[in-house]
This record gives C-alpha cells, sequence and structure tokens, in this order.
C-alpha cells in the first residue's frame, strides 16, 4: 500500500472506530440500563459462537441468496421494461401512474396477500424481494434512459450506421450505466425488505434469526444479525462500484 | 460546376399550439461542387433548419431539397455533419471516435486501412498523445478537432457544419479555421458552414448567403471575392473591410428585425 491507500484506510477506518467508542460510551454513561446495550466485545464473542456452533453462516448464505436472486430477477425485468418506458413516451404516459401506486407500496404491507397467494416457502420471500427490486431498479432505468440526448444517435446517423448498429454501438452503451445504478439501488432497497421478507416464518436467515432472538429477548443475537446486515449490503455495494468504475472509466466524475 | 445540393424552393413550417409557425420560407440556392457556402444570419432565424434538412433530419413542408440530384431521404455518411455539441461519443477513446464511422457496415474497411485512417487524422488534428484518452481529458478546442477528424474518416464529399467554432476563444478558433482551410485544400471538399460570424464567413467561404429573420428568406447571395488558398493577411485587405462592413449591415437589419418580432412568439418555441 502506497501513502495515499494509508490515509485512505485509516480515514476509512476512523468513523467505525468512533461508532465503537460510542457504543462504549453509551452503555457506560448511565443513562441507558446497560442490561439492554450488550457491549461491542460481548456482541463480537456472541458473533463467534454463532458462527461456530449455531451455523451463522447457514443464515448469512440464505440471506444473501434471497437478496441476490430477488434483485437479479427483479432487475431483468426492470431493465427491458424501464428502457421501454425511457424510449417511447407514449408507453411513459400509459405505465407511469401505475408504477408510482406500485412503487409507493411498502412491500410489508404485501406480506399477508403473498403468504396467501405464495404460501410461505422460497418463492414468497423471492416474491417480495423481486417487488422491492422491480419498481426500484425500473423508476432509476426509465428516468435515465428518458434523458439520453438524441444528439448520439444522430452522430451515427450521420457516420452512416443503420438501426441495429445504433442499438448495439450508441443505445447501449449509454444505457449501462443507468442499468448499474438500478443494480445499486435495487440491492439496497433489497436488503432493507429483506427482514421483512424473512418475518414470512423463514427458518434460516439473518431476518430469521433477528425475529427468533427478539420472541426470547436474545439482544446480543439481534446486534450480530443487525451488523451482519450492515456489512454484507455494503461488501456487495463495494463490489458493485469496483465493477461500475471499471466499466465507467470514461465518465465525468469527481471520484473515480 | 456540378451542382451538389439545391434548395429548390424550400419552405417548413411547425404547427404550433399558437397556431403556424413558418421557420424557412421560399428558399432557393444551389451549391456546386467545390463551393464554400457560408450561411449567416441573426440566431434562432433557422439556418440550423436549413442544414438539418440538407442533413436528411428534417423534410421541408414544400418544396425539394436534392442531393445529388435526389430529395434527401434522411442521414447519410456522404454528408458528414459537424454539430455545435460536437457530439463526441463519451464512451469511446479519441481513436475509438475516429474508428467510429469505418466500423460500421456502410463504410467499414479492413482493420489496418482503419488505422492507417485513424492516424492520419490523429496527426492532423494534432491529437496523436490522446489517441487512448477519453473525451473527458480533451479541451473544447480539442473535442472539436476530434469532431471534424470523426467526420473527415469516412470520406464524405460534402460537409455540412454548424457553428462549429462558436463556443471556442478566439485563438482557437482561428486556429481551426487555419486547418479546416488546410485540409480543404488538401482534400477538396464540398462545404456549407453555418456560421453567425461575418469575419468567419468571409474568411473561409466562397460564397455568402444572408439570411433574413425567421422566417428564414435568402436576404443576398454574395460571391466573395478571394481566391484559395487563403491566409489571415486577406483580413487586412480593404476589400475585405468594405465587404465586412456592407454584410454586417445587412445582418445587423435583420438581426432588428428578429429582435422586434420575438417578443410575442418567444414562448412558442
Amino acid at each position: 500500500m502506497d501513502g495515499t491507500g494509508v490515509r485512505r484506510f485509516v480515514l476509512g477506518l476512523t468513523p467505525w472506530i468512533g461508532a465503537i467508542l460510542l457504543w462504549y460510551a453509551v452503555r457506560w454513561s448511565g443513562f441507558v440500563n446497560i442490561s439492554l446495550i450488550p457491549a461491542p466485545h460481548q456482541v463480537a464473542a456472541k458473533f463467534f459462537e454463532l458462527l461456530t456452533k449455531e451455523g451463522l453462516l447457514i443464515d448469512i448464505f440464505a440471506s444473501t441468496r434471497r437478496v441476490f436472486f430477488g434483485v437479479l430477477l427483479g432487475i431483468l425485468v426492470a431493465v427491458p421494461v424501464g428502457f421501454l418506458l425511457g424510449w417511447y413516451r407514449p408507453a411513459r404516459t400509459f405505465a407511469d401512474p401505475m408504477i408510482n401506486f406500485f412503487r409507493a407500496l411498502p412491500p410489508i404491507a404485501l406480506i399477508p396477500l403473498v403468504i396467501v397467494y405464495f404460501g410461505v416457502d422460497e418463492l414468497a420471500k423471492l416474491v417480495i424481494l423481486f417487488y422491492a427490486s422491480f419498481f426500484s431498479g425500473v423508476i432509476v432505468m426509465y428516468e435515465g434512459v428518458s434523458q439520453i440526448t438524441p444528439l448520439y444517435i444522430r452522430v451515427a446517423q450521420t457516420l452512416g450506421a443503420n438501426q441495429a448498429e445504433i442499438f448495439r454501438k450508441i443505445i447501449i452503451p449509454l444505457t449501462v450505466p443507468h442499468i448499474l445504478t438500478a443494480l445499486r439501488v435495487a440491492l439496497g432497497v433489497a436488503w432493507a425488505t429483506l427482514v421483512a421478507s424473512e418475518l414470512i416464518a423463514a427458518q434460516r436467515g439473518l431476518g430469521a434469526m433477528i425475529q427468533n432472538a427478539s420472541t426470547y429477548f436474545l439482544l446480543d443475537v439481534i446486534y450480530v444479525g443487525i451488523i451482519c446486515i450492515g456489512l454484507i449490503a455494503l461488501i456487495m455495494d463495494m463490489i458493485l462500484r469496483k465493477i461500475t468504475a471499471r466499466l465507467l472509466v470514461w465518465q465525468d466524475r469527481a471520484i473515480a | 460546376m456540378t451542382k451538389r445540393a439545391q434548395f429548390d424552393r424550400v419552405s417548413l413550417a411547425f404547427e404550433t399550439p399558437k397556431g403556424r409557425l413558418n421557420v424557412v420560407e421560399d428558399v432557393s440556392y444551389d451549391i456546386d461542387d467545390g463551393d464554400f457556402i457560408a450561411v449567416i444570419g441573426p440566431s434562432g432565424c433557422g439556418k440550423t433548419t436549413m442544414m438539418s434538412m440538407l442533413a436528411g433530419f428534417q423534410k421541408p413542408t414544400t418544396g425539394n431539397v436534392l442531393f445529388d440530384g435526389r430529395p434527401v431521404a434522411g442521414p447519410g455518411p456522404e454528408r458528414g455533419v459537424i454539430f455545435q455539441e460536437y457530439g463526441v461519443f463519451p464512451w469511446l477513446t479519441v481513436k475509438q471516435n475516429i474508428a467510429f464511422g469505418l466500423t460500421l457496415r456502410a463504410n467499414r474497411v479492413v482493420a489496418s486501412e482503419r488505422d492507417a485512417i485513424c492516424d492520419h487524422y490523429l496527426g492532423l488534428m494534432g491529437l496523436s498523445d490522446f489517441a487512448n484518452s477519453y473525451p473527458k481529458h480533451l479541451s473544447g478546442g480539442m473535442r472539436q478537432r476530434l469532431a471534424i477528424a470523426r467526420a473527415y474518416a469516412v470520406k464524405p464529399q460534402f460537409l455540412l457544419m454548424d457553428e462549429p467554432f462558436g463556443a471556442l476563444d478566439a485563438q482557437t478558433r482561428s486556429n481551426m479555421q487555419n486547418l479546416l482551410l488546410r485540409v480543404l485544400q488538401t482534400e477538396g471538399k464540398t462545404v456549407m458552414l453555418i456560421t453567425h460570424s461575418v469575419e468567419e464567413a468571409i474568411y473561409l467561404a466562397s460564397r455568402i448567403v444572408v439570411v433574413t429573420a425567421r422566417p428564414a428568406r435568402i436576404r443576398e447571395i454574395i460571391d466573395v471575392p478571394f481566391g484559395y488558398p487563403r491566409d489571415e493577411s486577406i483580413q487586412e485587405r480593404p476589400e475585405f473591410g468594405e465587404l465586412r462592413s456592407y454584410i454586417r449591415q445587412l445582418v445587423m437589419d435583420e438581426y432588428r428585425a428578429q429582435q422586434a418580432q420575438m417578443r410575442p412568439v418567444s414562448f412558442s418555441e
């Protein structure tokens, strides 16, 4: 690591250390009943206990897999739909109110219906996560695509491009940034929806773990679950940002 | 001289909520092979619309726009367009931008020839050191040169330029004008240039079409009494000054007419 690498690492680490110190401070300040706040080191110990004895990895895997497939399916559908809505203005006038209606519904509110129609298995969780990522992704896609300027298409036409070439060489490269943004937004929303989806009688998963722990008032387990969700979401977002930075080197950004 | 492009009693009107808006009205003139036509007039008068019809982006309401004797049906690689906003592709490197047209079915060439053409224009436009950079690293003047190189690479016989140097500073602008004259000297192309600068029109063009305030009609077509090759010294000649005052007067008259009519219709644009 060179000098700037070290600097960035230290700069990135500082707020985490600060948060842990604040956590200890709140615990020891006496403002809150000490039994209601497990100490960071207790949570860490619990984390290792769950990891080695209770199969925490299975929960992490179950949740990550649900988010992954929910987002994947949601974005696979959101990309073509968002593209069509952004590209053809009449389609947008037609579908816009309906999309906003469904987007405004919190996925949690749909859980009772999802149970009725899709049961309590994996499918039900997938449906909720699909719903959440589709509607957040489709908005980003069509807002982005509708802002693509016709200038580049005109330039390509004057250079002799046919319809297929315009699509492949102009429209696709201009759409990629919006697909990546849609993916990031959907991923964020999907993690937020995860706990809700795992409320549907899930046996495993981080949301289920938190849910079960709350029944027995196991605060340290709840903390472990919350921190795991945050960390995995953070790691996924970092991976996606790396991919974005690589695919979009050409973009004019303040931060690479 | 063979006629390359013809405007034959061309009019164009838009239907707006406030009624019919005539943009171009009964315009006729020919552009011969090897001509350098500059179209000058007050901004917003419809000169870009005129060019856009020849480029194939808009169709006249009445009359005909012909290219090589046939009505223009749409854009095509034989009519290169340099847009006011450049339109360089930000996701491609400088070299990939120049090569873009040559990778299309319409004018595909083998890779070795493509490389040779790219290198030629990279050198000519002074962009060799930036061949693998993305446009975000280029200055305005360099982007302009890149747009010109990209249009030239597919070897159009005819170039349409919409205020190509409008956004450049004075020095870059004069450099680009000289470069354009030099390139035209060696490659012999026909040009239609839209501009609002009287000096630029006289310095570059063989004929100047002065258009009126909207709707654009032809006010006067003026032959420029200087041959090619040209250099900046012609700007010191008394004929240059006389022609400049004369055209400036025409353009100013039209500018005032435009200002007078702009106010009531400015919202409908």
